[in-house]
């Protein structure tokens, strides 16, 4: 942790670096005008109640929709990123909050949907495929048996450990985690807060959803705040109580930068 | 070796969430160890009942059961074809949750247009009988059909109108467009070569290239098998019982030799046989000469169409997909797939069968008239779904498709066999399609 401070705090180059980001639909204004940026090594919170914009804000970054406006540099870089695929070929995973699963195909399916293993004549390689996907489950929820059945049949936890697991599969750069304990389990919500320790120490950029302001202050070297699709603000979480983020939440006001007039 | 097989056959079990087999009777152990779908086998016995059904009710009710002989079996076959064909590209369609109603007209289209080709224009240049004559044509209807269902894809994918008011334009349409190119005329006859592909005497293979084509099925029952089953070894997933893989083998052996002898039990009838043998200058022996048809063409048409789509959808990254965009377009979205172009491709592929399906069923009129193909959106549709496509997306197989498309056929035929009327032939098929439907809503049900 010493060590990303250091590089944030020495103005090294963000990895991803969001300026000015607004996207409306219809007459609502989703993102207004919003600013962030991430470190290697990094884990960035995102909080705010529902419909802030939170997740309309990430899935810019991961080309599920196009911003209205703004610009997003990844390594210094301007890049426009127009698609899903333009995001992966930059690296960045998503865990989306609707964890966008195909219902109807597998485990092994979903994990490698859009990227499947070929073989040399160039068919889908579904044995290779579920080797694989037993191998990465098995480090994130060691449980996990239902590897030959559509995702339907299984429990909301394990739907989400597949999504996870396609996230991280791919030696992801940028990792994106829209509420990914939502539907966790104690013991799988730890296995996940290890796994974001891991990946952090690998020097992966993350920005995580979640209401859950407690677990967000463990996880997290930064938090940022939105509401009604603005950025209230952003904190490292030494900087701040429990207590100031729920305010910030709730009042819309960031009481380190704007005292309350006495 | 044994020991290993059986214990990695109760985890498959366990795997496949199978209830039964540890409890169950011996065909639900048999059903949990060869991992046959239930489906299938409900599909199959359905087929079985309608085709004893109508054998027995011809036999009390004309003192003759016509339905399980060879001619008529036979004859089964090749009507199924052009549904059949086209049922495989229905699969595809609604799959990803669209719908074509435009493939009876695209058919008609086609036909008119390779009549036209064949039989008004090219003998002008090239000379009537020119060998590239049938050639040509054929190449032009399926270029058509192409053309017209990908553009048909094309306005659903990027013009955004739904995929049933596209097609139920393109019925009018190209029904319509069929009629104004041959100014309602039957054109006849198509050329001689061209006429085979519809099937009849001359297009058969004969028994012993039927015996080919058996052996050859034969093998590739056990080298799928095999194969299978080595995969399985590589990635240390549980294995099938050896005797569930031999039964399997043996089955799929079995099925294929019985068709080979049904074709071959089908002989010329004897006026043909005379013909051809003053034509050859041999000799008619006394009891007759007993030439087999074999299997027809179309027939095998259909089958190369079916192996090919059934690689498609379980081998390939495009099959893939669109079972993805059935199950969850946005999901698809966002994996990086493209689905408006695919929705472009599944669409050109139904209208490359539509032209398919009218070489085949002009070919076996030996003529295109403007009512080719009426009707037959329905049956394909109703083929697809009787075979197991949901209409809600994400589900359907193609041998459950021809399946749906035999059940369809085997119903129709067996209707004219002992004796219904053109009425009643709709009112029982309607109530099939309805009755199937829900049949198979409840199987879903009880399975989740
Ligand atoms: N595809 C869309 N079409 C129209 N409006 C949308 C769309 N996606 C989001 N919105 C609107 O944008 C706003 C922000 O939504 P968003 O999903 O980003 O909220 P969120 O902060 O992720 O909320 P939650 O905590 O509930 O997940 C909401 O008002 C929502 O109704
Ligand atoms: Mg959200």
């Amino acid at each position: 942790m010493a060590q990303t401070q250091t590089a944030r705090q020495a103005g090294g180059t963000p990895l991803v670096e969001l300026r000015d980001i607004s996207i409306a639909f219809g007459g609502v204004q989703a993102v207004d005008a919003v600013s962030l940026d991430l470190y290697p090594g990094e884990v960035v919170g995102l909080l705010g109640h529902n419909g802030a914009g939170k997740s309309t804000l990430i899935k810019i970054l991961s080309g599920a929709y196009k911003k209205d406006s703004g610009e997003i540099l990844i390594n210094g870089e301007r890049v426009e990123i127009d698609s899903p695929a333009d995001a992966r070929r930059h690296n960045i995973e998503t865990i989306y909050q609707t964890l966008a699963l195909a219902d109807n195909l597998d485990a092994a399916s979903n994990l490698f949907l859009g990227r499947e293993l070929t073989t040399p004549l160039g068919f889908v390689d579904d044995a290779k495929m579920e080797a694989e996907t037993r191998k990465i489950l098995a480090k994130l929820n060691p449980n996990f048996r239902k590897f030959s059945e559509p995702v339907s049949a299984l429990s909301g936890g394990q739907r989400q450990s597949v999504a996870i697991a396609r996230a991280v599969y791919f030696n992801a750069k940028i990792l994106i985690m829209d509420e990914p304990t939502a539907a966790l389990g104690v013991h799988e919500t730890k296995m996940v807060a290890d796994l974001i320790h891991e990946l952090k120490a690998q020097g992966l950029g993350i920005f995580l959803i979640s209401h859950d302001t407690r677990e967000m202050m463990e996880l997290c070297d930064r938090v940022s705040v939105m509401k009604n699709g603005q950025m209230i603000g952003t904190e490292r979480v030494e900087d701040v109580t429990e207590d100031d983020i729920l305010s910030m939440i709730i009042m819309g006001k960031n009481p380190k930068r704007e005292p309350v007039p006495a | 070796m044994t020991d290993h097989t059986s214990n990695t056959a109760t985890d498959n079990v366990a795997a496949h969430g199978g209830q039964g087999p540890r409890r169950g009777n011996l065909f639900a152990r048999f059903v949990g160890a060869t991992e046959l779908d239930t489906r299938l086998l409900g599909m199959v016995g359905a087929l079985a009942l309608i085709w004893v059904g109508f054998h027995v009710y011809g036999e009390l009710a004309n003192g003759f059961g016509a339905f399980l002989t060879p001619r008529n079996l036979w004859n089964l076959t090749v009507q199924t074809s052009s549904i059949g064909i086209m049922a495989c590209g229905m699969v595809l369609v609604i799959i990803t949750r669209n719908i074509d109603l435009s493939v009876g007209s695209i058919l008609g289209f086609c036909a008119i247009i390779m009549g036209v080709v064949q039989v008004n224009i090219l003998p002008q240049y090239l000379g009537l009988g020119h060998p590239l004559i049938w050639i040509i044509a054929i190449l032009c209807g399926l270029a058509i059909g192409t053309a017209i269902g990908a553009f048909h894809g094309a306005l659903i994918a990027y013009g955004r109108i739904p995929a049933f008011i596209v097609t139920l334009g393109g019925l009018l349409v190209w029904r319509g467009a069929a009629f104004l190119v041959a100014r309602g005329e039957t054109i006849s006859p198509v050329d001689p070569t061209f006429s085979l592909l519809g099937g009849g005497p001359y297009g058969s293979i004969g028994a012993v290239g039927s015996w080919i084509v058996g052996i050859i099925g034969c093998v590739a029952v056990i080298g799928l098998i095999a194969f299978g089953r080595r995969q399985r070894v590589r990635f240390h997933f549980p294995l099938r019982p050896i005797w569930a893989e031999a039964v399997l083998a043996a089955l799929g052996c079995a099925v294929v030799i019985g068709a080979v002898q049904l074709v071959n039990a089908y002989y010329w009838p004897s006026g043909i046989v005379r013909r051809y043998a003053e034509a050859e200058g041999i000799t008619v022996p006394e009891g007759g000469l007993e030439i087999s048809h074999g299997f027809a063409i179309p027939v095998l048409i259909l089958l190369a169409v079916a192996i090919v789509m059934s690689v498609v959808m379980r081998m390939t990254r495009f099959g893939r997909y669109v079972y993805a965009i059935g199950g969850n377009p946005e999901a698809a979205e966002l994996a990086g797939i493209n689905s408006r172009m695919m929705t472009v491709k599944i669409f050109a592929i139904m209208g490359f069968l539509a032209g398919l399906s009218a070489v085949v069923a002009s070919a076996r009129l030996n003529s295109a008239t403007n009512a080719l193909g009426e009707l037959d959106e329905l049956f394909v549709i109703a083929a697809a779904v009787i075979g197991g496509t949901s209409l809600a997306g994400g589900i359907g197989t193609i041998y459950g498709a021809i399946l749906g498309a035999l059940v369809m056929q085997s119903l129709q035929t067996g209707m004219v066999l002992v004796g219904f009327d053109a009425a009643m032939q709709r009112v029982v098929v309607g109530g099939v399609l309805v009755l199937a439907v829900w049949l198979d809503i409840l199987y879903r049900r009880r399975s989740k």
